[in-house]
């Protein structure tokens, strides 16, 4: 121990007298590690922003009824006709409800299980909106206004108004942005909904729902889950989607395959719904490391080159330490432990001024109309990244200073005094 | 008396084209308390031969003792331990380490050594620098020094660790003849009064008319 903190004086000593040389040095990974730092932030608080745009408010497994054609024609049960090739041209689907039967009991079956975090009842259905002499289509979905905003973010496409006057509020709507718009409505108006059996109910709006789609916003439209039975004049059985969410994500496929299998219906999980969204998320990241990567190289480069200058210039002080008994090993260890103090004192200046950095880019505007709550850039303050920053930073550094400090140890000191 | 160093049949080429045999076929002894000198003209081998005998350079033939142990063929690093433990070093150019005081050069070898305490490296150095009248400019940075300040501090350095020989290497080839009858005058000193041993290359007649024993070398051969 005593004689590591020799080595280290000595390789304080070189690094003081030459502080310029070590400070720019030193610099470089700073620049490097700060850039990788604010990078990693940024890219992946956008990510996560990207990301939780769809995967927030998508229920991990949609459980609904699908209208299509039934795969098992009449012809498939004669048994005279099975061997042959048999083609039924224009099979239309078969008149059934959109309802899903049985659903409270699925839903109660769904919330025992262990792996699910909620599972949320849903009423979907087709109406009109009434606007003077104009109808626009729209769809009204009736929730569970408090659930919803508990479990899928709902209350960050509220742009005006709180998604609770929803709660125990038969006559209120969360009008889409879009369609407010069109018919010039603001909150505490009353919008008239025609259903499509003709009923026409009016509805006074709470509040206002942005998702950042226009298509959707100019259609969309949120009710009381009771509200919405009661437009489409059914009771409260009718539920015509589940969302179920769960604790881990990985569980989707398998629960999904159980779901539809189990209980007849269609199980969409969000991996098949969002596929593309993984590759997006990991490409941009590869993009960072890499780039990231670069800056380090270069700034080992630097390095590699200031210490391999100073080995030049230390030639006799080389000789001079290996005569007065210092190992090879020794000289080795002065050159590498310059190198990794470097590599340290620029990394953490690096996190710091990263951590810096991200915290001013944090606070930069940033208006989306995609998420209407989201008001500066996103940025991911992770402790791994800057865990990570470090070790890079003392790896490469490590690696620079290697080469140049085992050419150090290899210097035969009687050609350097011979020499003079 | 014992010996301290003694070489047997040392041989030594200089791997070229042709090969050069630069030193041939050399032994001799060099007793406890000695102060010996090596003399002869530029290119007779003297300081190869003293860098073969100071463990530094280990490219020969022949066998090496140190305080009657073999020491050819042993490690680097048991070679680099028995430099630091007992060798003391005065080169013609004083290499110090110019960005570290007197005290702290001064001081190293025996930080080096790791035997004793820092207090007590550093009240040995401050003692060495007084017995060679250098004890004033312990904290001046090695560079800010005149030259024969300079070899001083590295007599002072070679002495740190109370070894059993030193070695020069023209010690005294770089300085003015007031400085190189002071550096004598050291050694000398040294010799009698701490039973030292030295080993001293001179191409200087004088300066080796002074020593104790004259080995005189020619054309890598020991000739008296």
């Amino acid at each position: 121990m005593k004689w590591f903190l020799v080595i280290l004086n000595i390789s304080k000593t070189h690094l003081l007298s030459r502080i310029k040389q070590s400070s720019i040095a030193a610099l470089g990974v700073t620049f490097g590690i700060g850039a990788f730092i604010i990078l990693m932030s940024f890219m992946t608080g956008l990510n996560g922003l990207l990301d939780g745009l769809i995967l927030n408010r998508t229920p991990h497994i949609h459980i609904y009824n699908e209208i299509k054609p039934n795969q098992q024609q009449p012809i498939h049960l004669f048994d005279e006709f099975s061997t042959n090739l048999n083609v039924v041209y224009s099979i239309k689907p078969k008149q059934t409800q959109l309802k899903i039967h049985n659903a409270q009991p699925i839903i109660n079956y769904l919330e025992k299980d262990a792996k699910v975090k909620a599972a949320l009842p849903q009423v979907k259905t087709q109406v009109f909106y009434m606007a003077g002499a104009i109808d626009l289509n729209g769809i009204v979905t009736g929730i569970n206004a408090k659930n919803e905003s508990t479990f899928f973010n709902f209350q960050d496409y509220i742009v005006d108004g709180k998604p609770e006057h929803l709660v125990n509020n038969l006559n209120g709507i969360l009008l889409g942005i879009g369609a407010a718009k069109k018919m010039s409505l603001k909150i505490g108006d009353r919008v008239q909904i025609a259903t499509t059996k003709g009923e026409i109910i009016p509805l006074k709006i709470v509040g206002f729902f942005q998702s950042g789609l226009a298509d959707i916003d100019n259609v969309q439209s949120y009710v009381n889950l009771k509200t919405a039975q009661r437009i489409l004049g059914e009771n409260e059985n009718y539920i015509t989607d589940i969302n179920v969410k769960l604790f881990d994500i990985e569980d989707a496929v398998p629960m999904s395959q159980m779901i539809s299998k189990q209980f007849n219906l269609t199980a969409i999980d969000i991996k098949t719904a969002n596929a593309q969204f993984e590759t997006g998320t990991s490409i941009r990241t590869l993009i960072s490391f890499s780039v990231s990567f670069t800056l380090l190289v270069v700034a080992g480069f630097g390095i590699y080159n200031i210490l391999n200058m100073m080995i030049y210039e230390k030639m006799n002080d080389i000789a001079i330490l290996k005569a007065t008994g210092f190992s090879g090993y020794d000289v080795k260890l002065i050159f590498i432990s310059q190198a990794v103090i470097i590599g340290f004192v620029g990394g953490v200046l690096g996190l710091i001024i990263g951590f810096i950095a991200s915290k001013i880019i944090s606070n930069l505007p940033f208006e989306t109309q995609a998420l209407p709550t989201i008001k500066t850039f996103p940025v991911n303050f992770d402790y791994m990244f800057y865990i990570i920053g470090i070790v890079f930073a003392m790896i490469s550094t490590f690696l620079a200073g290697y080469l140049p400090a085992r050419k150090a140890q290899n210097i035969d000191p009687v050609e350097i005094i011979r020499g003079q | 008396m014992t010996k301290v160093l003694e070489a047997k049949n040392i041989n030594k080429y200089f791997k070229g084209a042709v090969d050069f045999h630069v030193l041939k076929d050399v032994s001799f002894d060099i007793k406890l308390g000695e102060f010996t000198s090596i003399m002869g003209k530029s290119g007779c081998g003297k300081s190869t031969l003293l860098y073969i005998l100071s463990t530094m350079d280990t490219d020969y033939t022949g066998e090496l003792y140190f305080n009657n142990e073999l020491i050819t063929g042993k490690s680097p690093n048991d070679l680099a331990y028995i430099r630091n433990k007992h060798i003391g070093f005065v080169f013609q150019f004083h290499y110090l380490l110019p960005e570290f005081t007197i005290l702290e050069n001064v001081m190293l070898p025996a930080k080096k050594l790791a035997e004793k305490s820092m207090q007590e490296i550093e009240h040995d150095a401050m003692e060495k620098l007084r017995l060679l009248h250098i004890d004033d400019q312990a904290l001046k940075l090695a560079s800010k020094i005149s030259g024969g300040q300079k070899q001083r501090v590295a007599i002072a350095r070679a002495l740190i660790n109370n070894p059993t020989i030193i070695m020069g290497d023209e010690p005294t080839g770089n300085l003015d003849s007031h400085n190189a009858d002071n550096v004598f005058n050291i050694f000398r000193q040294l010799s009698q009064e701490q039973k030292l041993s030295l080993l001293v290359v001179t191409p200087d007649k004088e300066f080796a008319d002074k020593t104790d024993r004259i080995i005189e070398m020619g054309d890598g051969m020991i000739i008296g």
